[in-house]
């Protein structure tokens, strides 16, 4: 275990941006979002929770797949170059770092997805421990502990330090890369802080969902429930929830005409849009309550039956903080029978 | 999903098309079309069994999932009938012979035309109405070329009108003077120059009357999928003898993007080819 | 609050109305959601505060379809939009049963977290002071400083539709509220390069998840041009500078002299982009132009941007202004 002075981390930064791109909380117009470091930046490591989540650095919003040209008739296709260089993403928080992980099953899964998968293969995760967890919180529901993140190198802010220990390979290296900033730290401070957000997570008001109900109960018993009719009303149909979500992972492809050629492009996408499953011939959730299931029972449902009973949510609770309509997976959760 | 069907494209990226060449275009019907495609060396982009799919793109234009029409025995080229409803399709019938697109696939599963028990020894019933016959086409063929490893062949296959009816000339000049297959056609409304069965593919499914010892392949419109599988249930058949292909949104083709589940099922990666015990497990969003 | 649930009790008993929309209890202290309450026993989890921001009316567009009467609670500037929706021929004022509810202000939580206080459990009000018991220990906050943007500059304590009033003080004057265009004159007043570096910066945050086209009651098209395939813009991507130069600038054109300026799509935005400044500035220009103009007063005068008179504005304007 090392440690630094709080006060000495624009050098940390410094000393790991000279090297690697470096992606950490950035203030920028008021709001705390995932950005590229630069001397200028403002760093925001007090924020708890970020608004967009870090998964742009592994799945960005919107990404060119390749290029096409059309001379004369004749294609010529110009695939997107993949991430070659390693990359640290610093201060993700534990939710962050095991929503990466639910990311992984979708597109690492055969067939692999290159994109994604270079991503991760140069990606370097720093994540840090949550000092002060909030009352939206949920990730000890989904096992999960923000005391002890498990990345490739795990920090903890005590007092004045912030604390830095190396769990992987990946994180080792980065490590050495840094060594001269860091100095030899004792764990007894970072095990009491650790005993001290562990305290407060057992005290927060969601952390005892029960979620044994998406066990249980059989697929359609919970499709044909009659409490999303009752539950969906408020929704408005934005996009909120899914693009400030750190596992939704849906996306589009389509086409930007740039007049010297067409960019195929695939972005973020919402099932909570009408268009989403808009075909030509017609549509197979035309009302906002299917649309409205579809989201829900794929995080709690379907992606758990596809993916050994892994959630597809990790209770980070931005959706909570962000629905216009105060609508959330938690209203959801607790309505379907798992009020703790 | 059983054995690998990536038809030989591990480690390339899925995401990434081939460029095809249109090397034929028949007019089926008023708004169906043929095409035929080939790589630019000339030969098959690749190899796929029936019923399975591709996604075939005019960049700028859009990208959608076609099943493949022609057989997997067909060693020359790849088919898509294509009816003109939409963005694309309507791009694609004003292209020519020469034109580029682009194409990537073959993708989901296939009918278990070589799967023992499932269709291969079978009597085989095969029910389209429309379009749905572009997809059955590939296994119909598929079967003929294989012809010794299955039973019985029977299509019945409809359409709105006379016109309408796709691969009319190869149903005629082949299918018909096939020793051991019988061909059943309808349309939906009196024609002037139409002799034939005029009434709904489910009414006349009833009228024909079929024996249960055998499977059903069956693709068409929903509407008339719905009252075939209850024409079948009523005549004895079991949910377990009856299979169908659907079709939902599909972006990526291989399981990710999201839109085309029903259920924790995706139509393009566990599908587009169910048996109708299965679908009935699934949430009736499709 | 309870003469509220009292008097949705008698009108659903009576027939007047077959359901109720108002705001039903969240699970934390300040997350009530928009509700519809069919029931005498549904309205148990009623309830009324200073996080019902939520404006309805913009519900009302759906509940106007549905069977029967639809009673709806709107604050002073909510029946400004539901006026305005009149007019334009998306609610039905028969199917509506409206009781005006007086509002002190509704409140912005985030203003609340971002001063430092997290883990919040529970807020009474004493006073003028937020009192908040949160995981950390019980904290205080002034309520005027917890005020959504749009309350600072409230327009008046005033309902302009309605069948009956409950908690209201009309005709009072709001106390102490700012100039809502001072933001605006600010920004008329940096140069063009200083305006655009401010909204670009506002504007990159977008995630295009239409959360302020969704909750905007002028925003009721059936389809939204944005949501067309027609449409050759990068709809639902980030890249290429389309939110900093097209979407929110389109819709703020195409709510132009509908908006009332109710705030739902500052209040909503979840990068806190202050979107309202540029209906704002629209609205600062038809006042100037064509005399003051408030959407939503009324239902049947004609607006200034759809209508002609000889005392409008020359187009040359542009050009005069153009050249400050």
């Amino acid at each position: 275990m090392y440690k630094i002075e709080k006060s000495r981390l624009s050098e940390l930064f410094a000393a790991i941006a000279a090297q690697e791109d470096l992606f950490l909380p950035i203030k920028k117009c008021d709001q705390a979002n995932y950005g590229l470091w630069t001397e200028e930046a403002e760093v925001d490591l007090d924020t708890l929770k970020t608004v967009k989540s870090p998964k742009d650095c592994f799945f960005p919003q919107s990404e060119t797949l390749y290029k096409c040209k059309n001379e004369d008739g004749k294609l010529a296709i110009d695939p997107a170059k993949l991430q070659d260089k390693p990359f640290v993403v610093f201060g993700m928080r534990a939710c962050d770092v095991q929503a990466v992980k639910v990311l992984d099953n979708v597109f690492l899964n055969d067939p692999v997805d290159s994109y994604y998968a270079a991503r991760r293969e140069h990606g370097i995760l720093v994540a840090m421990a949550c000092h002060e967890p909030e009352e939206t919180c949920f990730c000890k529901v989904f096992g999960i502990d923000a005391a002890n993140p498990a990345a490739d190198v795990a920090t903890w802010m005590v007092g004045e330090d912030l604390y830095w220990k190396a769990l992987t390979e990946k994180g080792e290296a980065l490590t050495k890369l840094v060594e001269n900033l860091l100095t030899d730290a004792d764990e007894a401070a970072v095990e009491k802080e650790k005993k001290q957000i562990q305290a407060i997570i057992e005290k927060l008001p969601f952390s005892h969902l029960d979620l044994s109900v998406f066990e249980n109960s059989e697929l359609m018993e919970l499709f044909d429930s009659p409490k999303w009719e009752e539950m969906y009303k408020p929704c408005l149909a934005c996009g909120t929830c899914t693009f400030v979500c750190p596992t939704c992972q849906c996306y589009d492809i389509k086409d930007f005409n740039t007049g010297s050629g067409v960019q195929r492009y695939r972005c973020w996408d919402s099932c909570m849009y009408s268009d989403f499953t808009m075909m030509a011939h017609g549509n197979m959730r035309t009302s906002q309550m299917q649309r409205f299931r579809q989201r829900f029972m794929h995080k709690l449902k379907y992606y758990p039956d596809n993916n050994d009973g892994m959630y597809s949510c990790v209770g980070c609770g931005r959706c909570v903080s962000k629905c216009p309509a105060s609508l959330n997976i938690v209203k959801v959760i607790k309505k379907m029978g798992g009020e703790a | 999903m059983g054995e690998c069907t990536c038809g030989g494209n591990h480690g390339r990226e899925m995401l990434i098309p081939m460029i095809g060449v249109i090397t034929d275009i028949r007019t089926e019907t008023p708004d169906v079309k043929t095409f035929r495609v080939v790589g630019r060396d000339g030969k098959k982009l690749f190899e796929h069994m029936p019923g399975q799919c591709a996604m075939v793109s005019v960049p700028g234009v859009g990208e959608a999932m076609f099943s493949i029409t022609s057989s997997p025995t067909n060693k020359e080229f790849q088919e898509f009938s294509i009816k003109r409803c939409g963005t694309l399709t309507d791009c694609l019938h004003g292209m020519s012979v020469g034109d580029e697109l682009t194409v990537r696939g073959p993708y989901g599963n296939a009918f278990p035309v070589e799967q023992e028990g499932a269709l291969k020894g079978e009597n085989l019933l095969f029910i389209a109405g429309g379009i749905g016959l572009a997809p059955l086409r590939s296994v119909i063929n598929y079967v003929l070329d294989n012809r010794d490893n299955y039973g019985t062949v029977e299509i019945l296959y409809g359409s709105r009108s006379a016109d309408d009816l796709v691969q009319l000339k190869e149903i005629q000049e082949v299918w018909c003077k096939t020793e051991g297959v019988d061909v059943y056609l309808t349309i939906d409304r009196e024609q002037e120059g139409w002799d034939g069965h005029v009434g709904f593919v489910p009414s006349y499914l009833k009228e024909i009357g079929f024996q249960t010892n055998k499977k059903v392949l069956i693709c068409g419109p929903p509407i008339m999928i719905k009252f075939v599988l209850a024409g079948l249930l009523e005549m004895g058949f079991s949910k377990e003898q009856v299979y169908t292909t659907l079709e939902l949104k599909m972006k990526c083709g291989i399981g990710k993007c999201g839109r085309c589940n029903i259920g924790s099922k995706y139509v393009c990666k566990d599908g587009p080819v169910f048996r109708f015990d299965e679908i009935d497990e699934l949430p009736p969003e499709y | 609050m309870q003469e509220l649930v009292k008097r949705a009790k008698e009108l659903l008993a009576d027939g007047t109305v077959v359901r109720v929309l108002g705001w039903k209890q969240g699970d934390l202290g300040y997350n009530p959601e928009p509700a519809y309450f069919n029931s005498e026993e549904e309205l148990k989890d009623f309830v009324y505060d200073g996080f019902c921001g939520a404006n309805l009316s913009k519900y009302m567009i759906e509940a106007c379809k549905m069977e029967g009467n639809t009673l709806v609670f709107l604050k002073p500037c909510d029946t400004y939009s539901f006026n305005q929706l009149i007019k334009e021929h998306r609610v039905k004022r028969e199917k509506a049963y409206i009781i005006g509810v007086g509002c002190k202000g509704t409140l912005d939580i985030d203003k609340v977290k971002n001063a430092g206080i997290k883990g919040i459990e529970s807020i009474s009000q004493d006073g003028d002071t937020l009192k908040l018991k949160t995981i950390y220990g019980e904290k205080e906050f002034p309520f005027n400083d917890a005020l959504l943007e749009r309350c600072t500059v409230c327009k008046g304590k005033t309902h302009q539709v309605y069948d009956e009033l409950i908690g209201a003080a009309e005709g009072e004057e709001a106390g102490p509220v700012g100039n809502r265009f001072e933001m605006v004159e600010k920004l008329e007043a940096m140069s063009p390069k200083e305006r655009f570096e401010f909204w670009q910066g506002e504007l990159s945050k977008c995630i295009r998840c239409n959360a302020c086209r969704n909750a905007c009651p002028a925003c009721s098209c059936l389809k939204c041009v944005f949501d067309s395939n027609q449409f050759d813009t990068a709809q639902k991507a980030n890249v290429d500078t389309f939110e900093e130069q097209m979407f929110h600038i389109i819709r703020a054109f195409h709510v132009a002299g509908r908006c009332t300026d109710c705030g739902e799509c500052s209040r909503v935005c979840p990068q806190g982009i202050p979107l309202h400044l540029l209906n704002r500035k629209f609205i600062k220009d038809i006042n100037e132009f064509y005399g003051e103009y408030q959407a939503g007063e009324d239902t049947d005068s004609r607006a200034p941007l759809t209508n002609y008179t000889f005392e409008d504005v020359e187009p040359g304007i542009v050009v005069e202004r153009g050249q400050k």
